[in-house]
C-alpha cells in the first residue's frame, strides 16, 4: 500500500545493507568490548529493524499517515511494558528462588534473585 | 445498483479503500504481535540479567553458523517476498509465482536448520526437563537459557509455518492469475506478515546466539 512502486535496486540495496550488518554482528561478538557488546549487537539489530519496516514494509512510501500511528503505537506499549517491568525488578523486595536452584549453583550476581 | 468489481467487499466502496482497510488491520494485528514476543523478550532480558553466567554458557552451546545461516536465510526471503510484492503491483505473474517459490523456499530451509538444531540439542539432553545435563556450573540455571531458547524459537518457527501456509495460498492466487495491479491487497498484507517475522528472528540471532561470544 505504497502508492509508488519502489525500484529493485532500492530492494537490492536494502538486502546487501542487511547482509552486510548480519556479518558484522556476528564478526564484533568475538571482539571484547565489555558492556559495549550488548550495545553493540541491539544497536545493528535496531537499524536492521529500521530497514526492514522502511523500504520492505513500505513505511517510508505509505500516503496512509495512519500507520505511523499504529507502529508508534505498538513500540510504545512495548516501552511501557519493559520499563514498568524492570523498574520492578530493579526496586522491589528479592525474590527467593524455588529451593534448589541457589543451593547448588549460586550464579546470579543479581541481588534480587539471591536468597535472604 | 453500481457495477460489481471482482474482489471487492461489498462494506467498501472501491478496491483501493479495501487494500487501505486490509494494510491497516495488519498493521494493528502486528502490534499486538509486538506485544507478544516483547513479553518474552522482556522477561528474557531480566533472567540474563540474573543468570548472566548461566546464559553465556547456553549461548555458547549453540552453534554460531546454524543462526548466521538462518539469519541470512531469512534476509534473503525478505528480499524475495518484497519482489513478489513489486511483481504483483506491476502485475507479472511469472515473477508473482517465482518470487513466491524463492520465499517459500528460503522459509523450509530455515526450518530445516531450526530442525537440524533441535534435534542436536535434544541428543545433547539440553531440552528443560527430567532429562536435562549441562555439564559446567550451570547444571541447573542452564535450563533457564534454554527455556527462553525453546520457547522463543519455537513461537517464531510457529509464525514461520503459518507464513509458509499463508504463501502456498498467495501461490494458488497467483497461478490462478488473480492478481491486478489494482487487486492485489493479499500478496502486500501477508508480505507485512512475512516481514514481521524477518524483524522478530532480526533481534532473536544477537540475544540468543552471541551472548558473551568473545570469552
Amino acid at each position: 500500500m505504497s502508492g509508488v512502486t519502489v525500484s529493485r535496486k532500492t530492494y537490492a540495496g536494502v538486502w546487501g545493507s542487511l547482509v552486510v550488518l548480519t556479518l558484522l554482528t556476528a564478526g564484533i561478538a568475538y571482539l571484547d568490548l565489555g558492556v559495549l557488546n550488548p550495545v553493540a549487537a541491539i544497536t545493528i539489530a535496531v537499524i536492521k529493524m529500521a530497514l526492514v519496516a522502511l523500504f520492505f514494509m513500505h513505511l517510508r512510501y505509505t500516503r496512509i499517515r495512519l500507520t505511523y500511528v499504529f507502529t508508534a503505537a505498538g513500540l510504545l506499549w512495548l516501552a511501557l511494558l519493559m520499563a514498568f517491568t524492570w523498574t520492578d525488578v530493579i526496586t522491589r523486595h528479592p525474590i527467593v528462588p524455588p529451593p534448589p536452584w541457589p543451593a547448588n549453583d549460586v550464579t546470579s550476581h543479581m541481588s534480587i534473585f539471591k536468597a535472604k | 445498483m453500481t457495477e460489481s468489481i471482482a474482489g471487492l467487499e461489498h462494506q467498501f466502496e472501491t478496491l483501493e479503500q479495501q487494500h487501505e482497510a486490509g494494510w491497516l488491520g495488519m498493521w494493528a494485528f502486528l502490534a499486538t504481535e509486538i506485544m507478544f514476543f516483547g513479553g518474552m523478550f522482556t522477561g528474557y532480558v531480566i533472567y540474563r540479567w540474573a543468570y548472566f553466567g548461566a546464559f553465556a554458557a547456553g549461548s555458547k552451546d549453540l552453534e554460531i553458523w546454524a543462526g548466521t545461516l538462518n539469519t541470512l536465510v531469512l534476509i534473503c526471503s525478505s528480499f524475495t517476498m518484497v519482489l513478489a510484492v513489486h511483481a504483483a503491483e506491476t502485475g507479472e505473474r511469472r515473477g508473482q509465482i517465482g518470487f513466491l517459490l524463492a520465499t517459500m523456499f528460503l522459509g523450509t530451509v530455515f526450518l530445516g536448520v531450526k530442525g537440524y538444531e533441535w534435534t542436536t540439542l535434544f541428543r545433547d539432553h539440553h531440552v528443560p526437563g527430567i532429562g536435562f545435563h549441562f555439564s559446567g556450573p550451570y547444571q541447573n540455571t542452564a535450563q533457564i537459557f534454554f527455556s527462553f531458547y525453546f520457547a522463543l524459537t519455537g513461537m517464531h518457527a510457529l509464525h514461520m509455518v503459518v507464513g509458509v501456509g499463508l504463501l502456498t495460498f498467495l501461490l494458488v492466487k497467483a497461478w490462478r492469475a488473480e492478481f491486478t495491479p489494482a487487486h492485489h491487497a493479499a500478496v502486500d498484507i501477508i508480505g507485512l506478515y512475512w516481514h514481521f517475522v524477518d524483524i522478530v528472528w532480526i533481534f532473536l540471532f544477537p540475544l540468543l546466539y552471541l551472548v558473551d561470544r568473545h570469552r
